[in-house]
């Protein structure tokens, strides 16, 4: 099979057949969808031969299944879904891998604005405290209502394998509250959080932007918490792809890869934001008011509709610290939550089957770099202090198992 | 055991299209239906109806939701989205452009849920085909009336008989590559500026 090999001819790009250059790709109206929707419209896509048609969907469900039963080739995805899907978790698993990242940042934590005054009311938080602080408030408060026999808060979030499930878990664990028994995690559909907080049907809940913002600035929430305050390196979205499809497209990928990474780039520029504003503004992509994005993209946040602010450098990251690299810490890292709130059970071979979700070698292969791209090693510190090193991750994942926890698993 | 005896319950927030479907699966001899319109409360729904088909509208971004509820309740046993059969390519499509989605208790055979999906595909086909003649039929009544108004206007204006004033019409939306009724509001809107 091999003897009309020449060894020292370079391979060519394309090594079967015609390959599939015109791609579906699905889509969920965020502001973290911002690369995609940029590749496909501003022509990244079109300079490396591809033509993205991009469709909008309404749930992470769909986008799973249309995924798998090849309605998408590409699909715009919560970080922990390819991982899910390789652990075969949940509904209709199917191999996916994750070959680029579409930036970090973009989600907060926002509880309404009457939970908010209770929590000043009774242990004095301050206007500006920190996102730990009004954790414990929120610990506080809990005990009250428990002790008044008042029924569990209601938080929401996008969907069980998500950031927002982690982060939002992360956050409430780190101020002493039990995400299983101390409250009720619920999911709501991003577009309906904020009028879901103004009914009463949740006390909180978390997601990513403009959906904070979008309650704040109604006057019905209060932001208490970013994804930055909670774990600064932790990737939000990132593309979807069929393996078996992968392998049959080797040049589309790369392409692909190319063409978001330059896209990636454009966004990350502040001198693009208004443009990038108005073009998420559109109703095909987000329909949401170009104001609130502009201000979502430099980080302005309004906490409540009282006129308190507060800037969070780098909320988006689109390109810049390699957060296009999708790196086997941040899927081990996803891995450990997975664990660690029962989701699937430890074991290495499981830790390698998540971190093989995360294709680092078709992003350095596309863009020609070395072959660890990612600035791998120990991420940067979390909420409450601790450090995630994936060469110590048994330890990790065992050291959040206390005896209170080992209980209800 | 027939298939009949499978439990079937259906969301589904277009009442119309719900109660199309419920009567597709009663004539087809299924008995235990269950039908809601909202998913408020589903978690009730399923842990006392145990459904072991789930039939939802693709366009409900609840579905995040729903799994979300199976992963607490359990009381359906690890239900799968839609297909038993992945390498039926067809019917998937089919589905997922009618607007079907479907949860089925893991391993119940495809031969017994196969009718179902096959049914609901078919219903809900044709509920969007009924939505598009009535939408047709509204539009050709709007049509009729603003026509009606621009025969009168010209009638009025320009002292024609009724054949005459619909003659003109008709021959002007033909000169200008238009339709009727567009040319017929042109007319009315421009009495409307000039009157």
């Amino acid at each position: 099979m091999n003897t009309i090999d020449h060894p020292d001819i370079a391979a060519p790009a394309i090594t079967s057949g015609p390959e599939q250059t015109h791609l579906r790709a699905g889509f969920i109206p965020l502001v973290d969808a911002s690369v995609l929707i940029t590749a496909a419209e501003l022509g990244f896509a079109a300079r490396e031969g591809l033509t993205l048609d991009l469709v909008r969907d309404v749930s992470w469900a769909n986008i799973r299944d249309r995924l798998a039963y090849r309605q998408f080739d590409v699909a715009h995805m919560l970080s922990p879904m390819p991982i899910a899907a390789m652990l075969e978790l949940g509904s209709n698993p199917s191999p996916t891998i994750a070959p680029f990242v579409l930036g970090r940042g973009g989600n907060a934590i926002t509880l309404s604005a009457r939970l908010f005054e209770t929590m000043q009311a009774q242990t004095g938080l301050a206007d500006d405290a920190g996102a730990l602080d009004c954790a414990k408030a929120l610990a506080a408060v809990i005990t009250a209502r428990r002790r008044d026999g008042e029924r569990p808060l209601a938080l929401g979030m996008t969907y069980p394998y998500s950031s927002h499930n982690y982060e939002l878990r992360y956050w409430l664990a780190a101020g002493g509250i039990d995400p299983d028994r101390d409250v009720r995690l619920e999911v709501v559909p991003p577009p309906m959080t904020s009028d879901a907080l103004a009914a009463g049907a949740i006390d909180g809940f978390c997601v990513g932007a403009p959906w904070n913002m979008i309650a704040s600035e109604k006057g019905v929430g209060r932001i208490v918490a970013t994804k930055q305050d909670i774990w600064a390196s932790s990737p939000e979205k990132v593309i979807g792809l069929r393996p078996d499809w992968a392998d049959r497209n080797r040049d589309s990928v790369s392409r692909l890869i190319v063409a978001l990474n330059a896209a990636a780039r454009w966004c990350d520029d502040p001198a693009n934001h208004g443009a990038l504003a108005d073009l998420l503004a559109q109703g095909a992509n987000l329909g949401a008011p170009v104001d609130i994005i502009q201000r979502v993209l430099a980080g302005q946040f309004a906490l409540d509709a009282k006129g308190n602010a507060r800037v969070v450098p780098n909320y988006f990251v689109f390109h810049g610290a390699a957060a296009n690299c999708p790196s086997s810490t941040q899927a081990l890292w996803v891995y450990s939550q997975m664990v660690r709130w029962g989701q699937v059970a430890y074991s290495p071979e499981a830790a390698a089957t998540a971190a093989s979700a995360f294709r680092a070698d078709l992003y350095a292969a596309a863009l020609g770099l070395s072959e660890s791209p990612c600035e791998e090693g120990v991420a940067d510190a979390f909420i409450d202090g601790r450090s995630f090193d994936p060469a110590e991750l048994e330890a990790y994942v065992r050291s959040f198992i206390t005896p209170n926890q080992g209980a209800t698993a | 055991m027939s298939h009949f005896d499978l439990t079937i319950l259906v969301i589904d927030e277009n009442a119309v299209r719900a109660a199309i479907i419920e009567d597709g699966l009663r004539e087809a001899g299924h008995a235990h239906v269950t039908v809601v319109h909202t998913v408020n409360g589903i978690a009730r729904v399923i842990e006392t109806t145990r459904p072991d088909v789930i039939i939802i509208d693709i366009e409900n971004p609840n579905r995040d939701m729903m799994e979300h509820l199976f992963q607490l309740t359990r009381s359906v046993s690890r239900p799968i989205a839609m297909f038993v059969d992945r390498s039926d390519s067809a019917s998937i499509e089919a589905a997922v452009e009618a607007g079907v989605s479907a949860y089925i208790v893991d391993g119940l055979k495809k031969e017994r849920v196969k009718p179902i999906l096959d049914m609901a595909v078919i219903r809900f086909n044709a509920f969007s085909r009924l939505q598009r003649e009535l939408a047709d039929a509204k539009s050709a009544l709007e049509d009729r009336k603003v026509v009606e108004r621009a025969k009168g206007i010209l009638m009025k204006l320009r002292n024609l008989s009724e054949e005459e004033a619909y003659a003109l019409l008709r021959q002007t939306a033909m000169n200008e590559k238009k339709k009727l009724a567009d040319i017929a509001q042109s007319v009315v809107t421009a009495a409307g500026l000039l009157m």
